[in-house]
């Protein structure tokens, strides 16, 4: 008897699984079940755009439906991977195009998007639906006009952080009248003002819109009507919040906003004035979302936010909350599970005479017994805190503390923070996201590597003594997935010797160390399932194997070595004959 | 060379491996001296790394304890290895990063420090300066606060704090749009688009963060490798504000990208043709072009009017 399932039956089975770290199993099981399952995948996501090729992707999902793809490494935000690095689209949409006309979705993150690439979406996908740009930029918005004018049932169209050369605001003119399909949304980088007039037209004839997102140029003014055209929306991301109104557009816009019951989440609120903080009140009770990243709110409004915010789950805010601001969050927000506080000063360097401490972060440790994952810039921080913060809420999963000055110490006892840091590890068996500062020694990471089983993405600066720190780190974080390293005093010891565990990691960050050109090419003779990158922008002419290398970016790929290298990317496939049998001794 | 067995072994190496400037005995805690990438001879660190090692054989166990203070101050144990320190540039202290003194390279700076780290005014080494200003144009910071505003000697490091450069751009604008405290108007960001031919992406720069032709062509070059902008810049000085025509022409054909500007007025202009100070007035945006295509630009009748008036 066969006991085979029959494909039709598995491929049912399977329309009830949704995550794909499911499917991945279940195509491991066996041929027949691999070929059911590539065939049905309808959401495909590539966290590394290099990881694999576009037409060995679209060759195993032929239904794919949403294609998510991300490009160049996390340190790339903070402008550590040089331009020009890498990260194109192009190559996807247009392998795409040809192969997978049906791709509805295309979600990018960290991409090099040009307008090209954003016309030919629009002319090869006929029922496209959803463009999310995350931290992409290579595109203007021309490219926009395009996938307006073009994409007759757009459902999402939504640029978040994008530089994008701002070349007008008439691409929102190009939404044609008979686009009724919007839901969310989300223009909010850009800078040039779109006629109003467009806009609330777009808004009227969108029943189904969501989530809209306003760029800055939009007035407070503006925003009323705009209001008064969508009550439904569910999140909403203001644009600029001081223009002087009278009194009775004043009144208007209050009225507006309490009519909007279902709103969950709020943004924007640039340059946001302290009278008009009252008319948010009436949507306060309603948020779980809040991001005050870029409202310059200084303590007193903010509390009289905050207080009134009693089922906030996401709280994104700047350090003029200070850690009063924080107790009271504390105290008024106890479904919070997520904190995000930004430095304010320009540089991050305290210019505004705030000083966030560890204080904050322990008041809401104790107060919110769901927070869950933290992003915490400060000026200093002890191991004490760590150890309480550790204690309150061992369900922390991503804990990112970033003490701004490199190598600061426990500020009361003077010594390195690895003791809090081991705490934090210990208590937080679940912990997967963790980025440490301050002064770290060895000792931090030997106590990282011996309990952070579930860590799957660690961020290292300044810290450190020796390769140890990186071995540590790499025979013991079961888990790891993502490491990037940055300012360490490691060379290629402990890099060789672990050569093996980087192929069970997506990928390894390192600028600014310790490694040596050598190093870099005996790991890519050993290892030929990983590219090994060296991102050099001022080699010297000739490159002894003793010379420390600037950046070197290594991920496991089956693409091979990728074509589109700029000539600062050094890989072994470059210079082949460079061998690794003459290490220069000068 | 390294023996595979070495490789594999555990950490314990062969500690005067050539390969590595930083080493690392088997066993306990060492503390160990992190030496900046940026001095060029590696025959120096090499040496020194090998020093530094034997002194670290008669160093006590209790001298490696991590018995900071504050970053900056004396910790005895240290006084020996300060002869290395000096060919490295240096973490920032706390006092370093406010006071220019180069006294306080003691023993609490444990770590000297890669070349994306400088303080601005305290070039410690000639060669240090010229790798670490490379590294790092003005314009590659992302970071934008009014330029009247910062502490003169405040260190800066690439990418420190880790806030995303769409927030560091983003923050600036509003220190911009408030920025009545000052009454300086004229002290905030200044950015314009640069476009390449050929480029897939765009760069924004800060044009008030350069103060000539020079600094702005040398930002550029970092952004766009292959761009060049020859003589241009040498005659962004006042006085000598008109490239004659055949000057152009022998700039061109030696060149093969030339940087032009697009005005007020929408023309396309050769960059270098007017005062600094007027430039940044009427540039609204930056394009390299392949020099072909700009020679056409140069010879414009339009473009040398414009030229002969603005002088």
């Amino acid at each position: 008897m066969d006991l085979r399932l029959p494909s039709k039956v598995l491929e049912h089975i399977l329309s009830f699984v949704d995550s794909n770290e499911d499917r991945n199993s279940v195509s491991l099981v066996c041929k027949s079940w691999f070929e059911t399952e590539r065939r049905t995948r309808k959401r495909v996501i590539v966290r590394n755009c290099y990881a694999v090729t576009p037409e060995a992707v679209a060759r195993r999902f032929p239904e794919m439906r949403s294609l998510t793809l991300k490009g160049k490494p996390h340190f790339a935000d903070y402008n550590l991977v040089p331009d020009g690095w890498g990260g194109y689209a192009w190559p996807w949409i247009e392998a795409m195009a040809e192969k997978c006309p049906s791709l509805e979705e295309l979600r990018l993150k960290r991409m090099v998007v040009t307008d090209e690439c954003l016309e030919k979406i629009a002319a090869s996908f006929k029922d496209f639906k959803v463009l999310v740009l995350t931290s992409c930029e290579g595109f203007s918005t021309d490219g926009l006009a395009a996938i307006a004018v073009a994409c007759s049932n757009l459902r999402e169209l939504e640029l978040r952080e994008c530089i994008v050369e701002d070349l007008g605001g008439d691409w929102l003119s190009y939404f044609p009248e008979t686009l009724t399909s919007l839901v969310s949304l989300d223009f909010s980088c850009l800078d040039s003002e779109v006629k109003l007039s467009d806009l609330e037209r777009l808004v009227s004839r969108s029943p189904n819109l969501k989530s809209l997102k306003l760029n800055r140029a939009v007035s407070l003014d503006a925003l009323g009507s705009l209001l008064r055209l969508a009550p439904q929306l569910v999140e909403l991301g203001t644009g600029s919040f001081s223009d002087k109104l009278d009194q009775e557009a004043v009144s208007k816009l209050s009225q507006a906003f309490s009519e909007m019951k279902e709103l969950k989440s709020l943004s924007g609120l640039w340059d946001v004035l302290p009278e008009y903080i009252p008319l948010l009140y009436s949507v306060c009770p309603g948020l779980t979302s809040l991001n005050l990243s870029y409202a310059t709110v200084q303590m007193p409004d903010l509390l009289e936010l905050l207080t009134r915010c009693s089922n906030l789950q996401k709280l994104w805010v700047m350090d003029l909350i200070e850690d009063k601001g924080l107790e009271v969050v504390a105290s008024s927000c106890k479904e919070l599970r997520e904190l995000r506080v930004f430095p304010s000063g320009a540089e991050g360097l305290n210019d505004t005479n705030v000083a966030m401490t560890e204080q904050g972060l322990v008041s809401v440790s104790e107060g919110c017994p769901n927070l869950e994952s933290v992003l915490y810039f400060c000026v200093q921080f002890t191991n004490a805190a760590m150890v309480t913060i550790a204690r309150n809420r061992p369900n922390l999963k991503c804990f990112r503390l970033c003490v701004m000055e490199p190598f600061a110490p426990d500020h009361k006892t003077q010594k390195p923070l690895d003791e809090g840091f081991k705490a934090i590890v210990e208590r937080c068996k679940d912990l997967q996201r963790l980025s440490v500062s301050g002064l770290l020694t060895d000792k931090a990471f030997e106590y990282i590597g011996t309990h952070g089983k579930k860590l799957r993405m660690l961020s290292i600066a300044f810290a450190g003594d020796s390769d140890l720190m990186l071995h540590h780190l790499l025979s013991g974080c079961e888990s790891l997935n993502k490491l990037e390293i940055r300012d360490c005093p490691f060379g290629d010891t402990a890099l060789v010797a672990n050569a093996a565990k980087l192929e069970t990691m997506r990928s390894l960050w390192m600028s600014s160390c310790c490694v040596s050109f050598g190093a870099c090419k005996l790991l890519s003779q050993k290892m030929p399932k990983l590219n090994v990158e060296v991102i050099d922008e001022h080699p010297l002419e000739t490159r002894p194997d003793s010379s420390p290398v600037e950046r070197i970016y290594i991920y496991r790929t089956l693409a091979g070595p990728r074509l589109d290298m700029p000539e600062f990317v050094w890989t072994i496939q470059k210079n082949p004959e460079i061998g690794v049998s003459h290490l220069a001794i000068k | 060379m390294l023996s595979e067995e070495e490789l594999q072994s555990n950490v314990s190496v062969a500690s005067s491996s050539p390969t590595s400037n930083c080493i690392s005995k088997g066993g306990g805690l060492k503390v160990h001296n992190y030496f900046g990438l940026s001095d060029s001879s590696s025959v120096e660190s090499s040496t020194l790394s090998r020093n530094v090692e034997d002194d670290k054989a008669t160093i006590s166990l209790k001298a490696t304890e991590l018995t900071l203070g504050l970053p900056g101050s004396q910790s005895p144990a240290r006084e020996t290895e300060l002869d290395e320190k000096p060919f490295f540039p240096l973490l920032p202290t706390k006092d370093e990063i406010f006071s220019s003194s180069h006294k306080n390279i003691g023993p609490g700076n444990k770590r000297g420090f890669s070349d994306t780290m400088y303080t601005e005014k305290n070039w410690m080494f000639p060669e240090v300066n010229k790798e670490v200003t490379q590294n790092i144009p003005k314009g590659q910071l992302g970071t934008l606060n009014n330029s009247s505003s910062p502490p003169a000697a405040k260190a800066q490091i690439v990418g420190w704090p880790p806030v995303r450069s769409y927030r560091k751009n983003t923050l600036a604008t509003t220190c911009k749009n408030s920025d009545e405290v000052d009454g300086k108007p004229g002290s905030a960001a200044l950015f314009v688009k640069v476009s390449m031919d050929g480029a897939p992406y765009l760069r924004k720069v800060d044009l008030r963060s350069y103060t000539n032709y020079g600094e702005l062509s040398s930002a550029l070059e970092k952004m766009f490798t292959t761009f060049t902008l020859g003589q241009c810049g040498s005659n962004g000085a006042a006085g000598k504000d008109m490239l004659s025509e055949t000057k152009l022409k022998d700039l061109l054909n030696g060149k093969d990208y030339v940087l032009t500007y697009e005005d007020k007025d929408g023309d396309w202009m050769l960059v270098g043709d007017v005062p600094w100070e007027m430039f940044i007035d009427v540039c609204k945006k930056l394009k390299i072009m392949k020099g072909p295509d700009a020679i056409g630009l140069a010879a414009a009748p339009r473009a040398m009017e414009k030229s002969k008036m603005r002088a």
